[in-house]
């Protein structure tokens, strides 16, 4: 297939990766909505109390095709970034839209492996609908053909960097929609107890832990991607930290992470005030992806988006 | 007799003890590291004079007052500000004197057995117990042993500890951190950083003169360049037939490592710079020198060169200025060169891609002062003109000449330049070690869980239990994989 071919098969991919995800949310949405079961007038008029109770027994089908199609989905994007870069002849990481997309299949993957290990489905909704608007964000605003790399971005460091920090990016993210998580549920319970739909999901230790988890996991490697950053700037640009825009956002991210890793190992710190410097540390990532891309000037803006 | 309250005086000593208690705290670090996060915000959002001076000189025009203000507080200059730098030396303070006590009780207990088994197991997690049949003591200090815990045998129990390196990690990723701080500051003091343009053709021989700008370390001199040469033999820039954007860069040159050694011929791209030693020679700009030749009325050479050209878009429109001193009245060439030439109604002459396809050198004639002898500098690219009139106005291309009023220019043909950035950073390499050593401390740190697992044999019962130190998960597989054994399960 020619390069064209290529571009052609991935934008197909892509949409069917958007369709699948779609379905997906519907059937979280679905399964989140009517595992509630309500009682039938019936009770009510015999002076019972009328409690709401969850049965997820009738929604354990649209349970298991919703994760089929997210595992589908995660497939048909991972499908969509490689022929992107087969279409270019290298790494689809030269410009926001490829960003966007292997940021996308990170996170996608990231819920995915962590599945494989806690039950997370009930983040399906968040997930599936955020892979969406990151995939339809991508697709209509930041499209660019699919083209060669300009000459500085000609680098084995580029593989190195830029996939290391959208992983990062990804894993971020999950930890922070989890601390969202956190904080909602913890708003919920100081007002009573879970509504019905909020029982299935995890205590709030759990929720606490497992962002915590995901911090501690992908902390290194956010390191490690300033560092491959730093080195490649010294090749490139011929400085290995230049306070760049970019540069300063990674290093505050670096040093927000850095702080709520302390505030939990050494001065103990748990529950709504780690979740709220879990939000405010990875809101500082997503800053740094969307204002510095987009607004900002600096050395790391030729991708023409 | 009336006594006066009186606060306990701390004294000297007292309250240097004090402030080095609080500003070691942990609680004072996290301040520290917040307050470092906030203080390099405002270098993002507000141009900086390191990165971009033209943007600074912009946003005095546009907003004077406020970046007049903005100035008072080194706001232009943030990471080298004095509440910025105030901010990093206390954190860097407080993570000394956090982390030097703790590496050396560290290093002590790096031999130090576990502490005695506690009296009464039951109330520990993990706590299980079954009746004994003789051996469990020895099958788990063997056990315990194989899998690499501290053990440390009384008559009737074992007290086991494993993860040290959890400590080891810690230690050595803030250790880690001051060396690159090291690094930056080796940098600071010893580093030459400059930069040089050169037409193809053109020789760079590396001393202080040679640079259009350079900038020494604190505590460097002029001698301490090594005496390289470069010569620029050839560049190459390809670009996309469509979108006009570059696809590659390849310089081509020829370089003596010192005065007498055998020339080299090499090859600099834009990510594999030239090495001498410590100093590095980067690939950093290049644009398009036109060479002219300037003759006076009874055709005596008053001007010959190149004349680098300075870039104004993607396809290359560059501007420039030919400055002829020389002559009585001098003579300025206010130009402008496009690569591949073609003419809207609206811009006038643009170019439409950035390679050679069809060039010409535009530009007017001007005679009278060129104000190169005011002390004022000037750029290399602009003439001021108001102290000059305009005598004619033209166009060329490659072997065309002109005659005017007061005399030719020929253009004669057009190179390209590149802007070579020069740069020696002895700390680097400081810098490098720390990072690497900082990400392998911090697996450790981070991945080692530490954890204690007891036994007793006493009245024919055995006791186990265990603590996994921070909350680490997964001790409760391994406990169960210990008394699977001793069970024998």
């Amino acid at each position: 297939m020619s390069s064209q071919d290529w571009a052609y098969f991935s934008n197909y991919a892509i949409y069917s990766a958007m369709a699948l995800f779609t379905l997906a949310f519907f059937g979280h949405a679905y399964e989140t909505a009517w595992a509630v079961r309500t009682p039938n007038a019936a009770s009510e008029t015999e002076g019972n109390l009328v409690t709401k109770t969850f049965d997820s027994s009738r929604t354990q089908k649209a349970m298991r095709i919703a994760t089929a199609m997210m595992i589908l989905g995660f497939v048909f994007l991972l499908v969509g970034v490689v022929t992107r870069g087969l279409s270019a002849g290298r790494v689809p990481w030269g410009n926001m839209y490829e960003f966007s997309i292997t940021g996308a299949l990170a996170f996608t993957g990231a819920y995915l492996a962590a599945l494989r290990k806690y039950d997370l489905r009930w983040l399906g909704v968040l997930v599936s609908i955020s892979a969406l608007l990151t995939l339809g964000t991508a697709i209509t605003l930041l499209y660019v053909p699919s083209a060669p790399l300009v000459p500085a971005l000609k680098s084995t460091w580029l593989v190195i960097h830029v996939s290391t920090a959208i992983i990062s990016g990804g894993v971020f993210l999950l930890a922070n929609v989890i601390a969202a998580a956190y904080l909602y549920l913890d708003n919920m319970e100081t007002k009573g107890p879970r509504k019905v739909w909020a029982q299935r999901l995890p205590s709030l230790d759990d929720l606490d832990q497992l962002s915590y988890r995901l911090v501690a996991f992908v902390f290194p490697l956010w390191t490690f991607s300033v560092i491959a950053g730093a080195i490649w700037a010294e090749s490139a640009w011929g400085r290995y930290w230049g306070w760049d825009p970019k540069e300063t956002w990674a290093f505050i991210t670096w040093v927000a992470y850095a702080a709520y890793l302390h505030a939990r190992v050494t001065v103990g710190w748990r529950g709504r005030r780690a979740a709220w410097l879990c939000l405010i540390a990875g809101s500082t990532f997503l800053f740094n992806y969307v204002y510095v891309n987009v607004w900002g000037t600096g050395k790391h803006t030729y991708s023409g988006l | 007799m009336s006594e006066q309250t009186q606060l306990p005086e701390l004294g000297a000593i007292g309250l240097a003890r004090y402030f080095w208690r609080q500003l070691t705290s942990m609680r004072t670090a996290l301040i520290l590291l917040l307050l470092l996060a906030l203080a390099a915000i405002p270098g993002s959002l507000i141009p900086q004079n390191a990165q971009n001076p033209m943007a600074v000189t912009d946003y005095f025009e546009k907003h004077r007052n406020l970046a007049i203000w903005f100035d008072r507080f080194s706001l232009f200059d943030v990471y080298s500000s004095p509440w910025f730098s105030a901010i990093y030396i206390l954190l860097f303070i407080s993570l000394i004197g956090c982390v030097l006590p703790r590496s050396v009780e560290h290093f002590q207990a790096a031999r130090a057995l576990p502490p005695k088994t506690p009296k009464n197991l039951v109330r520990m997690e993990h706590f299980q117990s079954w009746s004994a049949n003789g051996n469990e003591l020895e099958e788990a200090r063997s056990w315990l042993k194989a899998k690499r815990f501290r053990v440390l045998v009384s008559e009737d129990s074992i007290s086991a500890e494993k993860g040290y390196s959890r400590e080891t990690g810690n230690l050595l990723f803030h250790t880690s951190l001051i060396l690159i701080l090291i690094g930056v500051l080796i940098g600071g003091l010893f580093g030459v950083r400059g930069s040089a343009i050169l037409s193809q053709g053109e020789r760079f021989v590396n001393n202080a003169t040679s640079y259009d700008t350079i900038s020494f370390g604190q505590i460097t001199s002029e001698n301490s360049l090594p005496p390289f040469s470069i010569k620029v033999d050839k560049f190459v820039a390809k670009y996309n037939t469509l979108t006009s954007a570059p696809e590659d860069y390849t310089l081509y040159v020829t370089t003596v490592a010192e005065p007498g050694a055998t020339p080299k011929q090499q090859v600099v791209k834009v990510n594999s710079p030239l090495t001498f030693g410590s100093t590095r020679v980067y690939l950093q700009a290049n644009g398009y020198s036109p060479i002219v030749t300037v003759q006076d009325k009874i055709g005596n050479v008053t001007f010959q060169g190149p004349v680098p050209f300075l870039p104004q878009d993607a396809n290359l429109r560059s501007i420039g200025a030919i400055k002829v001193p020389d002559g009585d009245p001098q003579l300025g060439f206010v130009s402008s060169f496009v690569p591949t030439y073609e003419r809207t109604s609206d811009q006038g002459a643009i170019s439409a891609f950035p390679e050679l396809l069809d060039p010409k050198l535009l530009f007017s004639i001007w005679q009278g002062d060129l104000g190169l002898d005011t002390g004022v500098p000037q750029s290399v690219y602009r003439i001021d003109t108001s102290n000059m009139k305009q005598i004619a106005l033209d166009s060329l291309k490659p072997g065309e000449f002109l005659k005017f009023s007061e005399g030719t220019i020929t253009f004669e043909d057009v190179v390209p330049w590149v802007n070579l950035q020069i740069v020696s950073d002895p700390g680097k390499s400081y810098s490098l070690i720390g990072g690497i050593v900082a990400i392998l401390g911090l697996l450790a740190s981070l991945f080692t869980r530490r954890r204690r697992i007891w036994i007793r044999v006493s009245a024919g019962e055995v006791q186990v239990a265990g603590l996994a130190k921070n909350g680490a998960p997964g001790l409760e597989i391994e406990m169960s994989e210990f008394v699977a054994k001793l069970r024998g399960i």
